[in-house]
């Protein structure tokens, strides 16, 4: 097996990025002739090995076994260090979720192989591959090689391949086992829960005003407030005008917080981290304000503006009350 | 309880990030570095442990070349009790195989209870680094903690998930556990702190350096394909030029 792709459970459905690290995985084995692997683990692996036999790979591996039956990241790292250990892969993918965060690196130290961490592109240089990733909150970006034989471990960035493209196929599935016990898992997890969002569901909003660290301190909220107000608009911000406490958690957009898609997202003072923009790129226009022309915001957005946002907003309220 | 928190020096989120020539790596003489985000709430949740628990020891750990004293010293000031360095050039270090393998080295003996360390580097971005590092010194991990509470020679944290979800995780010490910017409000260093900081002992290490398994071929400025229209103009033009775009062009006024 060349590739072997680690799919992630999402209630019991493929999490999107095990689509796009299929698609990923196509998109470099079409001219190397690349056999792909795909693990489908716990619970519910019938019924996602299933899912992911309809797609265009060599096989399917389901693996299922108390232990792993729910998510552990001592029992996830060993399972699937073993599953490695099996089939010796060149490449294993991952879609950079935050599980894959918890996990993944645990096996890099059993193994004492790389992991090549959240790349936005795959780029051929001869024989070998260059990993493309984001560096200083997407300011830069770097490219980064492995200095290993492999097996490589590589996750993909949200977005960075397009699930729409993942062909379908179909693929036989086979059952493979590991051999893991209950003292290796050194951790006890309760049940996942969501904390009360304050009745705020920003996913309806027609406009949304968002504020990021650009905004500078609290006393400057209430003019964001008052935007939001003169504008017929909700009020949402990146992550650390949270965590300053300057606005509460149901705020935030972004992959911890609220996914929105308005008919206009007015960022200010926010710079284009990429887990703010996961939150927001889906908007259909996007304007932005920050004094860095260089932030990586203007990227996505439509309309820029290179400036204050603490001298603008309190014009555009103005202006926008004289209207 | 003796804690360790892994603290690195990143330039700061203003800070202007120009490129070498040979594109190897940023230059370094023109950058303003700080205490990387997440690490400061990290060394935040040690020191409030430690006084809530009466005793114990907080030691603030550095990997990189001289400039990250400054980074150790402001640990010191906010109340740490000694720090390491562990002195290696920065452009190297860039493979947290290596990097976790030589701070586990360094720390070994020392038996730590807790290992913080933040969930993610604001320049590298690996966020592997403090999960590596447990793993080789056979500690229970977590990453993305919200949340902390100890008792009875075990941790309980509360982990962040995606989309909004928490789930609380219980292990026994020793722990490495990876912070998520938010669970507390840092503190500033007082004068007290500064001065009584300078006496406070910080051991640097020089060690061999292991081979790195990934590396860095070049950094470059991102090219984007996205067609912005760009707003200029002193900031009464600007504002009046996007009340019309809200009008005319985007219709949500
Ligand atoms: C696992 C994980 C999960 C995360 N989840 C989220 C999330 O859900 N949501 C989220 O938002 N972030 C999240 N983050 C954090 C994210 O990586 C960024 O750190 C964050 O989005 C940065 O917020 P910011 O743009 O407001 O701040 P900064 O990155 O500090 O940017 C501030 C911007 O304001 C500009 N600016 C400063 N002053 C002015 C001024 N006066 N006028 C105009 N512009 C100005 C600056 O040029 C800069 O571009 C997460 C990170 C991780 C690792
Ligand atoms: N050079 C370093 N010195 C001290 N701590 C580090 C260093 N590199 C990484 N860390 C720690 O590991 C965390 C994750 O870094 P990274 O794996 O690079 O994203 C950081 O937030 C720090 O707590």
């Amino acid at each position: 097996m060349d590739i072997l792709i680690v799919i992630e459970d999402n209630n019991s459905k493929i999490h999107r990025m095990g689509l796009e690290s299929i698609a990923a995985a196509q998109s470099i084995s079409k001219d190397k002739g690349f056999s792909i692997g795909v693990l489908v683990m716990g619970g519910n692996a019938e019924g996602l090995s299933t899912e992911v036999s309809k797609y265009d790979v060599s096989e399917v591996l389901k693996l299922n076994n108390d232990i792993i039956s729910s998510y552990s990241s001592d029992g996830y790292a060993e399972a699937v260090k073993q599953v490695i250990e099996q089939e010796n892969p060149k490449y294993v993918f991952f879609g950079h979720t935050y599980q894959v965060r918890d996990y993944v690196p645990k096996i890099s130290a059993k193994l004492m192989k790389p992991f090549l961490v959240d790349n936005v592109s795959i780029n051929k240089d001869g024989e070998k591959f260059i990993f493309t990733k984001q560096m200083f909150n997407a300011k830069l970006y770097s490219d980064m090689v492995a200095k290993d034989n492999g097996p490589l471990l590589i996750s993909f960035q949200s977005a960075a391949f397009s699930a729409d493209n993942a062909q379908s196929g179909s693929a036989s599935i086979r059952d493979i086992s590991v051999d893991i016990d209950s003292s290796m898992i050194k951790t006890e997890s309760d049940e996942p829960f969501q904390e009360e969002a304050g009745g705020m569901d920003l996913t309806a909003a027609e406009v949304i005003v968002s504020i990021g660290r650009g905004i500078g301190k609290e006393e400057n909220i209430p003019m964001a407030q008052d935007l939001a107000k003169a504008i017929g608009g909700e009020l949402a911000s990146s992550r650390p005008v949270v965590d300053s406490g300057w606005l509460s958690a149901p705020h935030q957009i972004g992959s911890s917080g609220q996914s929105v898609s308005p008919k206009m997202y007015l960022a200010l003072g926010i710079s284009g981290a990429i887990q703010h923009v996961v939150g927001m790129k889906g908007s259909k226009n996007i304007v932005a304000i920050n004094k860095d022309p260089e932030a990586p915001i203007f990227e996505i957005a439509d309309y820029g503006v290179v400036g204050d946002v603490v001298e603008i907003i309190p014009k555009l309220s103005e202006a926008l009350k004289e209207n | 309880m003796k804690i360790a928190v892994l603290i690195k020096q990143v330039p700061g989120s203003d800070s202007s990030l120009p490129i070498q020539n040979d594109a190897s790596w940023i230059n370094e003489e023109a950058i303003t570095y700080v205490m990387n985000e997440s690490d400061n709430y990290a060394l935040e949740e040690a020191l409030q442990i430690r006084e809530q628990n009466g005793n114990g020891e907080v030691v603030v750990i550095s990997l990189g070349p001289d400039r990250v004293q400054k980074v150790i010293r402001e640990g010191l000031a906010k109340g740490a009790d000694r720090g390491i360095q562990i002195n290696v050039d920065s452009v190297g270090a860039v493979d947290p195989l290596v990097n976790a393998s030589l701070i586990a080295d360094a720390i070994k003996e020392e038996k730590f209870d807790i290992v913080f360390s933040g969930l993610q580097s604001d320049d590298l971005g690996m966020g592997q680094t403090g999960i590596i590092l447990g793993e080789m010194l056979g500690m229970s991990t977590a990453s993305l903690v919200m949340e902390t509470e100890i008792s009875d020679g075990r941790i309980k944290v509360k982990r962040e998930l995606e989309a909004g979800y928490f789930q609380w995780v219980t292990m026994d010490l020793p722990s490495s556990i990876t912070i998520q910017s938010g669970l507390n409000t840092p503190r500033y260093p007082s004068l007290k702190g500064i001065m009584g900081a300078k006496k406070k002992e910080i051991n640097v290490l020089t060690p061999e350096v292991g081979q790195s398994k990934q590396s860095m071929e070049k950094v470059y400025i991102p090219q984007s394909d996205k067609q912005t229209v760009m707003i200029d103009g002193s900031a009464d033009q600007i504002v009046e030029k996007l009340v019309e775009t809200f009008r005319n062009d985007i219709k949500v006024i």
